[in-house]
């Protein structure tokens, strides 16, 4: 039998094993989360014996059919949760799980690595009491906590109203929600976000809850800054031209989402800068193919659709991947009623885009004693004075110059904001300062581990001893 | 006054453990960034202007919530669960 692994057990990677399960495989699933589900279908420890229902939402029944499914199908999967990928290397993977390293050689590797928040930041975004979006759904699913009592959400992107809604729903006291967007911008959009109109609605019914529920819902403006000394205590931003104080606890913000994209890098497939995602991204085939032979990309790791087109990717990767390895069960036909699905997708989110597009003047807008590296604290005056002396003009070349992106994130915060820095500074288009190289291992491991990896992937002894 | 308020009422076993060298109770399921922050408001101060942080994404991205223990091992808050006799030091306090 073959050995295909996926990585990543979120909705593309527990349908891509569902679909070699049905051709008679059993994949390897490697997941940095104790349970199934990935960030959207984050699932609590089970002593919280928390109710899907209250869990997700509108999203209860389809958390439930996909979870439920890899629960009916686990013991046809070798699972490996509270694992993490850390390298890639000739067809192998070094995996780290409870403080130990072992490799793991695979003839198939589908990545669905998921993405976080992509965050633009503003002045005192540092601050306890400000987190992303997802960390504050994250809070709520997963710890059954709030951020804080009184909560701003801001930034944009369908997440920002989601997340409104399930704080305020759950207690919570939902401040403002302060869309950078224009209000204009959703009415352009309709007609591609109707191309999912149960999606659009469930969308426009948030919308019209926070209203009535009495919540400030304010569109278009600018982030000015979190307040506080210690904590959060307020959240000034403008609009029209008018500065606005509002206070709160705690603030939840990001505008859209960033692939995570760094396994792919790893694994050496090629790359190309993407509008959709304003990011250079892995290139796919419409079947999840990346240029490298073997390897396959699904979800929101590869392209940013959102959970849905997860499932369908993921299950259209593993038919690729059948088919390439020559195993029976690679079924044509559902390959291309799967692609002719996703078609419906890329239509939404292009209209999602238009609905929800990050601030084009954030890079213009942003103070010199901005942070924007939070793990080196590296300022945006700092990058423009690297650029001015040294004329730089890659990111990876700024980073070198001035340790942005080289803290323990990997960029993976800052990257989209230093990126549109750098452009602006050095008067380039975002595609043209390239993006930042994957690095092993690409999250922190503990050195005593490398007593474990293998003398290949070791440091070289010196001959001369 | 502490950063996450719990909404989630299931009784659940409690579980002692120290922070800052006082004795806490965090509850069975906490992750040790939980257990820290709803009793305190940040984490660690960071090495550069040692300003308190509390964390960011929630889900092992950021990196931003690493605290060490008194023995001097280091761990990511948000993706670790609190264990018993667990002695965290944040440095923050005061």
């Amino acid at each position: 039998m073959s050995t295909i692994v996926i990585v990543g057990a979120g909705p593309a990677g527990m349908r891509a094993a569902e679909q070699l399960v049905a051709a008679g495989q059993r994949p390897i699933v490697i997941d940095e989360g104790a349970r199934h589900g990935g960030q959207i279908y984050r699932q609590p420890p089970a002593v919280m014996r928390r109710e899907r229902s209250d869990l997700y939402g509108f999203e209860a029944g389809r958390a439930r059919a996909v979870l439920d499914r890899f629960d009916e199908l686990r013991a046809q999967i070798d699972y490996r949760p509270e694992t993490l990928v850390w390298q890639i290397e000739a067809n192998s993977l070094q995996l780290l799980h409870a403080g130990r390293n072992r490799s793991l050689r695979f003839d198939a590797l589908i990545l669905a690595t998921g993405a976080t928040d992509r965050v633009l930041p503003f002045a005192g975004w540092t601050l306890p009491g400000v987190t992303t979006l997802g960390a504050a759904q994250v809070a709520l699913k997963f710890q059954g906590c709030l951020i804080g009592p009184r909560v701003v959400f801001a930034g944009t992107g369908p997440l920002l109203y989601l997340v409104a809604w399930q704080v305020a729903t759950h207690g919570g006291q939902v401040v403002a929600v302060l869309d950078t967007a224009p209000a204009m911008a959703k009415w352009r959009a309709a007609p591609r976000l109707l191309a999912r109109p149960a999606v659009a609605m469930k969308g426009a019914y948030f919308v019209a809850r926070l209203r009535a529920i009495g919540v400030a819902l304010h569109s278009g403006v600018t982030l000015v800054g979190a307040e506080g000394v210690d904590r959060v205590g307020a959240l000034t931003w403008r609009s029209g031209g008018v500065s606005h104080t509002t206070a709160c606890d705690a603030i939840g913000f990001g505008h859209g989402l960033r692939a995570e994209t760094q396994l792919a890098d790893l694994a050496g497939c090629a790359f190309e800068y993407r509008e959709i995602e304003q990011a250079w991204m892995p290139t796919r085939d419409g079947a999840g193919r990346s240029s490298v032979r073997g390897v396959y990309l699904a979800g929101d790791g590869a392209a940013i659709l959102g959970a849905d087109a997860a499932e369908l990717a993921g299950a259209r990767a593993a038919l690729a991947a059948l088919e390439d390895l020559g195993i029976e069960g690679a079924a044509p036909q559902r390959a291309t009623r799967i692609e002719r699905a996703l078609g419906a997708h890329l239509r939404f989110r292009r209209g999602l885009e238009t609905a929800f597009a990050p601030p084009a003047s954030w890079a213009a807008d942003a103070p010199d004693e901005l942070i924007v590296c939070r793990c080196e604290e590296v300022t945006a005056g700092e990058l423009r004075a690297c650029v001015r002396d040294t004329g730089a003009r890659e990111l990876n070349r700024l980073k070198a110059l001035t340790r942005i992106g080289m803290g323990r994130c990997q960029g993976r915060m800052c990257a989209p904001a230093a990126s549109r820095l750098l452009a602006h500074a050095a008067g380039c288009e975002l595609r043209d300062v390239g993006r930042l190289r994957g690095q092993a291992p690409i999250k922190p491991v503990p050195i005593a581990m490398l007593h474990d990896v293998a003398p290949s992937t070791a440091v070289p002894a010196d001959e001369d001893d | 006054m502490p950063l996450l308020h719990r909404i989630d009422g299931v009784p659940r076993e409690r579980i002692a453990f120290e922070l800052d060298g006082r004795a806490c109770t965090a509850l069975e399921g906490d992750t040790v960034l939980t257990a820290i922050l709803t009793q305190a408001s940040a984490l660690r101060r960071t090495e550069f202007s040692g300003a308190p942080r509390a964390g960011f994404c929630l889900m092992g991205a950021c990196q931003d919530c690493w605290v060490q223990l008194a023995d001097g091992e280091r761990l990511r808050a948000c993706t670790t669960s609190i264990e018993p006799g667990m002695r965290v030091r944040t440095g923050v306090a005061g």
